[in-house]
């Protein structure tokens, strides 16, 4: 017998362009809680998927009980024995917890002896018996959209560990909870602990970490860093470990001058409780404020609501004094505010329509002669200029937007935007998925963009980029802002430590 | 030369990309050297005549489904329209008159069912929009409401003895029947086939809406109206079936509730086949003609070759399939 339930060893996952985990490691104890912890985008959800059979490795091994073994699909990690409760649960709300927890495997029967139907009576009884497994006392017919957030987290728990669950994954199991529904989790997850099953829990909050852990592992972009025994760990040693990374001049030059303020948002609330509220700050003319935060800390929301894509239930918005009324993005669009989205593909591009068509959609309005027609030389010279001025790489105006490579796609996207001659302009992660050669250009447009006097707002989830980049950075956690660092003084630990920041 | 080159490559592009219409085109040559009378100048006014009316129904859906819609009332919205014209336009003599209003003119009346078709499409748009039913059980149940009110009207019964004027002016031509002749049907269909180029190129409209196909949520938030676009594409499909359903009625000669019967899948299989894509985004005036022309070429060519006209469904239906199937993969392989 092998002192590990499971061990991953050497494991390397290449994606088109980015290398999400190279020689990663994993070695899990029986009945042991196992902290799994990196920076957004360090690998840990990658790694996960690997040993949960829903990516396939380039390179490593997976031992069980030292034996060495292959994991090709979720149905073969079931059968071994591993369970993920995912970050995002992906329930039936219309069907009944029993008809969900035994979705896919479904307990049979023969009916007039030959007719293979579902065994409901079974069904149902072996839920309630899992349910007692998860505390909870519901009953198995019961409706899965009734429950909570967190009912609804316990049913996919007990789903999970329900058959002979040895590992169990947790990806931010705490991310949508309350305090109250937290301490409950951690009860179950005793229980489990006491049962010999091993447990990875991925979250970014340090004190959960250190308060139920007893190992330790760190990543740090696709790499394993190394694992260690909770009890000798403080949240320094943790965040220095996940970010230690030389900062080297990837950054342009940046010679925008923050003048008066501009731009104001005071007391901003969603109308969901969860989500950003009582949020206040402001920006100057030509100032690039970062806006740092955790997964979950409802940076974009808050931007989304200020932009009309989202509904507020209270708080104010000024531009130069002046009180904007915005409830839908045209509103936002019409006050000079542009919002480039994280989420390109969603919410971004039109893939199947061409780039001039892209960049000039939300400032048509300008190419119209008599009233009616639109004057096509025009929209022609507004694709020509965006072309030269941020370096566009494209066959032509007509090309189709989906051949482009991300970063061109992105800058088609400020192109779209600064057609309309925005003062404020919100990037929510404005390099995401876009190699370094183009980062380094959209980096340049922001910083001349500021230097014209523009007022940006930065979303953005690589640290590198925040403090290279910002004059001021807003760090939100879980739906409050927390503060405020001047650009020259932030690093790692100071923004770690405010976006860690719970209630 | 190069001219030359280029356009032996776009032609080889097409025909790789349109095996359908290619196909169809060879079969319709084959049976025109084989069939006598089909290359005649009559065979082709009735093919122009017919395509033209389709033509109108097929622009009419064709923005439904470039914004990822559809709209399944379209059929009876002719049907309606082809019915109300029939009742307004019959002889003020005419023994069998359903109305006791005195006789009008039949562009008074053409008016009239444009209104009444704006307001159908309008209705739908607003139950899209407004109420948020996706498009395919909107349309399916004001097809059926429609269908009520068509019978409501008609009381059911066929209605005939429109204005000799009408039905002249309808079936009109330039040039002898016999001999070359150009339907004025034709010059309707061409005129709407510009308007509608000008709206879906040159216009913000139609921006607006290759936009919406391509990513509503993306159009949203730069900034375009979604709702009032889709309630302008929906209104505008409304009045092409009334002018359809008017110019049906003079065409045939008469109306009843069963006309229009199933229009609104021969217009969305028409639109398909001519390259406008069931995923949104994609679709233009030229491919929606080359689509109605095919489609009707189909039946030209099956009632030529003596088919059952019952066996004529069965290769319709195969024909819609296989071109979806076909349009469908195009897109799949570009992934």
């Amino acid at each position: 017998m092998s002192e590990f339930v499971l061990e991953m060893r050497g494991v390397c996952k290449s994606f088109p362009g980015v290398k999400a985990l190279d020689h990663a490691q994993l070695k899990l104890r029986p009945g042991t809680v196992h902290a799994l912890m990196g920076e957004n985008g360090a690998g840990k959800s990658t790694l996960m998927k690997c040993m949960f059979g829903i990516y396939k490795m380039d390179e490593g091994e997976i031992y069980i009980d030292g034996e060495k073994t292959v994991i090709s699909d979720p149905l073969e990690a079931w059968d071994k024995g591993i369970s993920m409760v995912h970050q995002e649960l992906q329930p039936i709300p219309a069907r009944t917890i029993g008809e969900n927890i035994f979705l896919g495997r479904y307990p049979m029967k023969k009916a007039l002896g030959f007719i293979p139907v579902v065994d409901h009576d079974k069904m149902y009884e072996d839920t309630a018996k899992l349910l007692k497994r998860v505390r909870m006392d519901f009953d198995p017919k019961q409706k899965l959209g009734t429950l909570t957030v967190s009912q609804m987290q316990s049913v996919e728990i007990a789903k999970a560990v329900a058959g002979n669950c040895r590992v169990l994954i947790l990806d931010e199991p705490t991310s949508s909870l309350t305090q109250n529904e937290v301490e409950a989790l951690f009860r179950i997850v005793e229980d489990l602990k006491k049962e010999g099953v091993a447990i990875v829990y991925i979250s970014h909050k340090m004190d959960e970490i250190l308060r139920i852990s007893d190992e330790v592992t760190i990543m740090r972009d696709g790499q394993y860093i190394g694992t260690w025994e909770a009890k000798d760990l403080t949240t320094d040693f943790i965040i220095t470990k996940m970010v230690g990374r030389e900062l080297t001049n990837l950054y342009p030059k940046r010679e925008n001058v923050p003048g008066d303020v501009v731009f104001e948002v005071e007391d901003f609330t969603s109308i969901n409780p969860r989500s950003f509220r009582h949020c206040s700050f402001n920006v100057r003319k030509g100032e690039i404020l970062g806006v740092a935060g955790l997964v979950g800390a409802q940076r974009t929301e808050l931007m989304e609501g200020l932009f009309g894509t989202r509904s507020h239930t209270s708080g104010t918005i000024r531009y130069q004094g002046k009180e904007l009324k915005i409830t839908r993005p045209k509103d936002a669009i019409d006050h000079g505010i542009a919002m480039l989205t994280e989420d390109r593909r969603g919410s971004g591009i039109m893939g199947v329509l061409s780039v001039a068509d892209n960049i000039s959609v939300a400032s048509l309005n300008k190419y119209v002669d008599y009233g009616f027609m639109l004057n096509t030389k025009k929209i022609d010279e507004l694709v020509k200029e965006n072309r030269k001025k941020m370096n566009i790489k494209t066959p032509s105006g007509k090309t189709l937007i989906q051949s482009l490579s991300g970063g061109n796609q992105q800058k088609v996207l400020i192109g779209r935007w600064l057609a309309n001659d925005p003062d404020v302009l919100i990037l929510d992660e404005p390099t995401r998925g876009i190699d370094v050669g183009a980062k380094y250009e959209i980096y340049c447009i922001i910083a001349d963009l500021a230097k014209q006097g523009k007022s940006i707002i930065m979303i953005s989830s690589e640290m590198g980029e925040l403090i290279g980049m910002s004059d001021r950075i807003m760090v939100m956690c879980d739906g409050r802002i927390t503060g405020f660092i001047d650009g020259k003084e932030a690093n790692q630990e100071n923004i770690m430590a405010l976006a860690t920041q719970f209630e | 030369m190069n001219k030359k080159d280029n356009f032996g490559k776009k032609f080889l592009n097409y025909v790789k990309s349109n095996p359908i219409v290619v196909m169809l085109v060879i079969v319709a040559i084959i049976v025109g050297f084989t069939k006598d009378n089909f290359f005649s100048w009559k065979n082709f006014g009735n093919l122009m005549s017919n395509t033209a009316v389709r033509f109108l129904i097929a622009l009419g859906v064709s923005g439904c489904l470039i914004t990822k819609g559809t709209d399944l009332s379209a059929g009876r919205q002719v049907g309606l329209a082809a019915c109300l014209a029939g009742i307004l336009i019959q002889r003020g003599d005419y023994s069998g008159r359903l109305t006791s209003l005195p006789q009008m003119n039949m562009f008074v009346v053409l008016l009239i069912v444009v209104i009444i078709g704006a307001l159908l499409g309008l209705l739908n748009g607003a139950i899209i929009t407004l109420l948020k039913v996706p498009p395919f059980i909107t349309t399916l149940g004001t097809q059926t409401i429609v269908y009520g009110l068509c019978l409501v009207a008609t009381d059911a019964q066929p209605i005939g003895g429109f204005q000799k004027s009408f039905i002249d002016l309808i079936n009109g031509r330039i040039g002898n029947s016999n001999g070359f002749h150009l339907p004025y049907l034709l010059f309707v269909a061409a005129l709407f086939g510009v308007i509608f180029w000008f709206l879906y190129n040159k216009m913000r409209h139609g921006k607006y809406m290759y936009a919406i196909g391509g990513n509503e949520v993306a159009a949203e938030v730069s900034g375009v109206n979604t709702t009032k676009t889709l309630m302008i594409i929906y209104t505008t499909a409304g009045i092409m079936y009334a002018i359809a359903g008017w110019l049906l009625a003079g065409k045939t000669g008469g109306a009843s509730t069963s006309m229009g019967m199933g229009y609104e899948l021969e217009a969305i299989a028409a639109c398909t086949i001519g390259g406008v894509s069931t995923t949104g985004g994609i679709g233009t005036v030229s491919g929606v003609l080359v689509g109605v022309l095919v489609f009707e070429l189909l039946k030209i060519v099956l009632q030529f070759l003596g088919v059952n006209p019952y066996y004529n469904y069965i290769v319709q239906g195969i024909v819609i399939v296989v071109a979806v199937a076909l349009d469908v993969r195009k897109y799949l392989a570009k992934k």
